[in-house]
């Protein structure tokens, strides 16, 4: 039986795993490549690796972490931020990942997605989509709207659609994150979620409010998720991904146990 | 030991190699030297994308010396489209053949409720006789990432459920494909690697 993912996300800042709320007061968290091979051996099904390193000069440190991270990686390995065109996609492939994850470069150019998948596969290329309801429409789930830049800035599109243009460009996977919910551990928003995975026939993997293992079983269920990305979770209670799996499989979700 | 890694422009073969190198096999990529697939030890065929992408295997002459390795004897290894390959062809390119070694041809998932592509970690059900497979428990699992799928079949080495039973492994002699991703597969993918390293032909048996 297919399983639900839970896929494990690293932040990376100048070529260290770095945590902190909405990307402030950052707290090192060790060297990526260590970090990745722990989170794997502890069960994570794949490893995200993001990039918030804004600057030139980081986008060699990134190409290094990438390289020594996935040396010794043998479980899909995904990495974002900062790639802004085919060329830039290619050397993170040449690295080592199996995926890049594209966000605000493919709404500038949708065109992007189709040229990495051309070179690549459709497989290697997931769509980040960072999404808030809006409030103000008719129906708050439906037109919920695409944002960029960490959910400060609309950029006058509606997620379900822009999902859905995703995948006819050859996306392989959405990576959805609810702005809404991202940093409140109350929970996925669930509403939005099947919303988009109803609307493609492409995983979606959730992002945003996991703060209990109920909130993953919910996302599964009423959510229609295909993956969800655990990250903050690992710092209230749940220790690795295979205590919050084997904690899945007792409410029913199908994991990949024992891993 | 040295395994001919066949290059034929259709994704990336980074995971591949380094999963190769791990396990102490000595790689080398070739994208139309013949003369590597016909000395070949060990021959491994990844890919990924469109079944459209093996035509270049044809036209680079490589087709033809692979099908002569395997004749001698040489243990060959398909990944993904690479298995496909193996077959007679797939719907997702009608007029593209493949080597034809299974007769049977690959077929899109039918459509219905659930997701295609077929993207995670799924469980295999290996049959006994399969030695690529060997050691590989039941209830392990494996990463799959694809939209076409081989028939069961005499040949298959596992099945895995996905909307319809498919073949997650076909073996037959020194020929063998899997349609997941040992190299991304966890421990269990460097198992089954693993097994295709040490294949001999006095193995068997």
């Amino acid at each position: 039986m297919i399983t639900k993912r839970i896929i494990a996300c690293l932040d990376v800042h100048d070529g260290r795993v770095v945590k902190g709320v909405q990307f402030v007061d950052l707290v090192d968290a060790g060297d990526p490549a260590t970090q990745a091979a722990r989170h794997a051996r502890e069960g994570a099904d794949e490893i995200v690796l993001l990039d918030i390193t804004a600057t030139h000069e980081g986008r060699q440190t990134l190409l290094d972490t990438v390289r020594r991270t996935a040396r010794e990686l043998f479980v899909p390995f995904c990495v974002g931020g900062g790639i802004k065109s085919a060329r830039d996609a290619e050397q993170v492939f040449t690295a080592g990942a199996d995926k890049v994850s594209i966000n605000s470069a493919a709404l500038a150019d949708p065109t992007l997605i189709t040229a990495i998948g051309a070179s690549f596969g459709a497989q290697a290329v997931v769509v980040a989509i960072d999404a808030r309801r809006d409030p103000e429409a008719a129906n708050a789930v439906r037109d919920a709207q695409v944002f960029v830049h960490g959910g400060r800035k609309p950029v006058g599109r509606r997620v379900v659609e822009w999902a859905r243009e995703a995948e006819q460009r050859g996306a392989g996977e959405i990576l959805l994150t609810s702005m809404d919910s991202d940093g409140t551990r109350a929970g996925f928003d669930c509403e939005l979620t099947a919303a988009v995975s109803e609307a493609v026939s492409i995983p979606v993997i959730a992002s945003g409010g996991a703060g209990t293992v109920d909130h993953f079983v919910d996302v599964f269920a009423r959510g229609k998720a295909d993956a969800a990305l655990a990250a903050s979770i690992f710092h209230f209670g749940v220790s690795t991904s295979r205590s919050l799996k084997e904690e899945l499989a007792r409410a029913g979700v199908p994991m990949r146990l024992p891993c | 030991m040295r395994v001919t890694v066949i290059d034929y422009k259709a994704g990336n073969l980074t995971s591949v190699l380094k999963a190769l190198v791990h396990l102490g096999a000595e790689p080398i990529v070739t994208d139309g030297d013949l003369l590597l697939v016909e000395s070949a030890e060990r021959i491994v065929l990844p890919g990924v994308g469109h079944f459209q992408a093996t035509e270049r295997l044809d036209a680079t002459g490589l087709t033809t010396a692979i099908r002569a390795a395997i004749i001698r004897g040489v243990p060959f290894l398909g990944i993904c489209v690479g298995m496909q390959w193996l077959y007679a062809g797939s719907s997702e390119a009608p007029q593209q053949p493949g080597l034809g070694h299974f007769a049977e041809s690959c077929a899109r998932f039918t459509e219905g409720s659930e997701k295609i592509p077929h993207v995670g970690w799924n469980s295999l059900e290996v049959r006994p006789a399969s030695r690529l497979l060997a050691n590989v428990e039941p209830g392990e699992f494996v990463y799959f990432t694809h939209s076409y799928k081989a028939p069961v079949t005499a040949d298959t080495a596992a099945v895995t459920q996905y909307i319809e039973p498919f073949a997650a492994a076909v073996e037959r002699d020194n020929v063998m494909g899997v349609q997941f991703h040992p190299e991304k597969s966890g421990d269990t993918g460097l198992k089954i690697l693993r097994n295709f390293l040490s294949w001999s032909a006095e193995g068997a048996a």
